[in-house]
């Protein structure tokens, strides 16, 4: 055995961009696999020192403590706005926002539409896991029917609540868009299929192809009150049935 | 081939993701274990039969297993 734990012998480890930070998301949180897929991805270009990421309000907050290149924190919601500036500022840098559902689909709305409609040369990456992780479990705009969070405990009701707000079929149907999908990171095939992903929309930021958005179908297994491998069946189960899998488009 | 992991305990956190995922069922939670920060971690059991599919280190959501593989002639 010790012979195969040697340096020559390495297939997987973290990389390097992401570092020793102790991150404090929830075990089993989505949000550690994707940081994980960002800094593989940003190693693998080479552009650390030409990236530029903004982080949100909620749990992904401190991002900036965890992926090291450089980022900025935007105020609730307007991130794509902040994004918008320092792609015009800096139109050689790879510009990426990092947002939960309650940051984008709810306060953020209006900027993300007109971000995403003017063909700002950025990319989006959208966690959605159907509720506000950070703040104790509320409800958000993209929670499910049905589904029960601390201030629907009978479940969300389309009387009372609305409809769960499918904002990347709209980011779709906007001129400015060139690259809308819609991915997950519960197995290790959704893994490879986000990684390719959020790859694609990355070099559509550099290469200044439009506005991209990746979302990503997460969990929140202490939002939800499940263990993290319940949360990814539910998830599997429940969430995959209103927010479909896939590329919505793809003009690349 | 012949593969094997290290899994780095300090940074672990026990969502047994890694286990779920593995497709020999050799990763676990150490019995009555836990780090620094409080957490239960988990461990890899038969070792001998890991063949290095990384599976468990690409689900990890703490980035926290590094994986090996070595191929073994005959």
């Amino acid at each position: 055995m010790e012979n195969v734990i040697s340096p020559e012998n390495i297939v997987y480890q973290k990389p390097t961009l992401l570092n020793d930070n102790d991150m404090h998301y929830c075990p089993g949180c989505s949000h550690g696999v994707v940081h994980k897929l960002i800094a593989e991805i940003i190693e693998e270009m080479g552009v650390a020192d030409k990236t530029v990421g903004i982080s949100p309000v909620g749990c992904a907050v401190f991002a900036y403590n965890y992926v090291d290149i450089d980022w900025q924190e935007a105020a609730h919601g307007r991130a794509p706005a902040l994004a918008t500036a320092i792609k015009r500022l800096w139109p050689d840098r790879l510009v990426f926002t990092y947002q939960g559902d309650g940051d984008l689909a709810c306060i953020g709305t209006a900027e993300t539409i007109h971000a995403l409609n003017r063909g700002e040369n950025i990319a989006i990456i959208f966690i959605n896991n159907a509720i506000y992780g950070m703040t104790g479990g509320q409800m958000a705009p993209t929670t499910l029917m049905g589904m029960k969070t601390s201030t629907c405990p009978y479940g969300r009701q389309a009387d009372l609540h609305g409809f769960p707000l499918k904002i990347t079929e709209i980011a779709a149907q906007l001129e400015g868009t060139c690259y809308v999908t819609r991915q997950s990171v519960h197995s290790v095939a959704a893994i490879r299929k986000a990684k390719r992903a959020i790859r694609q929309a990355f070099e559509n930021s550099i290469n200044r192809r439009g506005s991209s958005l990746v979302e990503i179908v997460s969990t929140c297994s202490s939002g939800w009150k499940k263990t993290p491998i319940e949360a990814n069946k539910w998830m599997e189960e429940h969430m995959f049935d209103y927010y479909h899998l896939g590329d919505l488009k793809n003009n690349c | 081939m012949k593969g094997a992991i290290v899994v780095n305990t300090e940074r672990c956190k026990g969502c047994e993701l890694c286990a779920e995922a593995c497709p020999l069922d050799l990763i676990h939670l150490a019995d009555k274990m836990v780090n620094r920060r409080g957490y239960r971690y988990v461990e890899q059991s038969d070792a001998e039969r890991c063949t290095g599919c990384t599976s468990c280190a690409i689900v990890c959501p703490d980035g926290c297993i590094t994986v090996y593989r070595k191929k073994i002639e005959n």
